[in-house]
């Protein structure tokens, strides 16, 4: 880009910038439920006065160049909060190339004399605002992955929630893949729960783990492990026929560890190791117990 | 042995791990695979992904389905480029392990599948490949 059409756009800022405005607020993609007008003028305004300024410099066509850190900062900005507010991919690139338009018209006006001229800034101006445009689309999808792992993260939590079955008894059902940082937090909640309730004993379901392999089973033992140190014993409920064979082929050691196919049964051997008995009433007891309610 | 489908997911981080999984899930689903052998298989290819993460630093991997004297089978293939297993009998025992793990990863995957095959190269990476056949005990 020459120093003629870098001076001829500055020239033409007030001009620009009006007509870059109102092909924004024509578009239809414009989002005005999302950002509000005055708020996209000055961000406009902003964002033009930096890139006509590094359209002057001298590496005009290098966007890696000093000059455009300012440009990358604010396209970053933009990108990201847009990325955030839920704005579509196409709403978003749609910022720098409405621009682009205006910008060859400028140019056009300028050199209409000297067409070899004009096709060379053309282009050159066309590189420029590709490869900004590229970035916007780049910084959007990395502020969208940025909410996908915040999701992620608000998951790990949501889905540890320990429940007092009984009075001494808590369980723990576990559902989806136990990585590290999982095992880490339904330790800690567990151990809590220990500690709060007083609880003589955990039941762990894994109904809902997809896979067992070795690493999910230490994540296990040293669950177990911790549990009994605070003076609790765990038991590992939920264990399907298909995991169970899987568990042994691995070679893995369980035959410390309490285990059952049900929650159910692990409920039923919890009641026993507390020494709690549970019996169906009979029909006598059922009519006490119905007067006493007050039926 | 014919190549009925096939396909590559590059390991990077241990979220792709879940992909993976599902992936070999649906290929193990399409050519009727009990679900106790489908398990197997999973949690055989879990453990060596998980190694490749661990140890090489992720890689690639290809799954394919496969079919021999008509009879289908899942064949994965796990490379990575990482510093490789120096003695590879011995990191094919049970409870051996440079890390802190069980020590059960390599032999555990081996029980696991009809056919293991391992090569490594000290500072070149390890490729490891598995079948297992539909119908295979």
């Amino acid at each position: 880009m020459n120093k003629e059409s870098a001076a001829a756009l500055k020239g033409k800022k007030k001009q620009i910038l009006e007509s870059w405005m109102s092909n924004q607020l024509q578009d239809a993609a414009l989002r005005d439920d999302l950002i509000s007008v005055s708020e996209l003028q000055q961000q406009s305004e902003e964002f033009l006065t930096s890139l006509l300024k590094a359209f002057g410099t001298s590496q005009a066509e290098d966007t890696e160049s000093a000059g455009y850190e300012p440009i990358h900062d604010i396209l970053n900005e933009i990108s990201i909060t847009r990325a955030r507010q839920g704005f579509s991919p196409r709403e978003t690139s749609s910022y720098i190339l409405s621009l682009k338009e205006v910008l060859s018209q400028v140019l056009e006006e300028r050199f209409r004399e000297e067409p070899a001229i004009l096709y060379k800034e053309i282009i050159s101006m066309n590189k420029i605002m590709d490869s900004l445009s590229l970035l916007t689309l780049e910084t959007y999808i990395k502020g969208r992955e940025e909410v996908i792992l915040r999701q992620t993260n608000e998951m790990s939590e949501i889905s540890t929630p320990v429940i007092r079955v009984w009075e001494g008894i808590l369980a723990l059902p576990i559902i989806g893949t136990l990585d590290s940082a999982r095992t880490q937090v339904v330790m800690e909640a567990l151990l809590e729960e220990i500690v709060a309730t007083g609880s003589r004993i955990a039941i762990l379901d894994i109904s809902g783990v997809p896979t067992v392999d070795s690493l999910v089973a230490q994540h296990l033992i040293k669950t177990v492990s911790a549990a009994r140190l605070m003076g609790a014993e765990c038991i590992i409920s939920g264990i399907r026929a298909e995991i169970a064979q899987t568990i042994v082929h691995l070679g893995i050691d369980l035959t410390n560890i309490y285990t059952k196919a049900t929650l159910a049964s692990a409920l039923k051997m919890s009641f026993s190791m507390l020494n709690i008995i549970v019996s169906k009433g009979s029909q006598n007891n059922q009519a006490i117990s119905k007067q006493n309610l007050g039926f | 042995m014919i190549v009925l489908s096939k396909e590559k997911l590059p390991i990077q981080k241990e979220q792709d791990v879940v992909l993976f999984r599902n992936r070999i899930k649906e290929l193990a689903t399409k050519i009727g695979m009990s679900l106790v052998n489908q398990t197997k298989l999973i949690t055989a290819a879990s453990e060596l992904v998980r190694n490749m993460l661990r140890y090489g630093g992720g890689g690639i991997t290809h799954l394919e389905i496969i079919s021999k004297s008509s009879i289908p089978g899942v064949r994965l293939v796990f490379i990575d480029e990482g510093p490789g297993i120096k003695d590879v009998t011995l990191a094919m025992k049970d409870g051996y392990s440079t890390g802190k793990s069980l020590g059960l990863g390599l032999p555990g995957a081996k029980r696991l599948v009809n056919e293991f095959d391992i090569k490594s190269e000290p500072g070149k990476g390890t490729t490891v490949t598995i079948i297992r056949w539909k119908n295979g005990l």
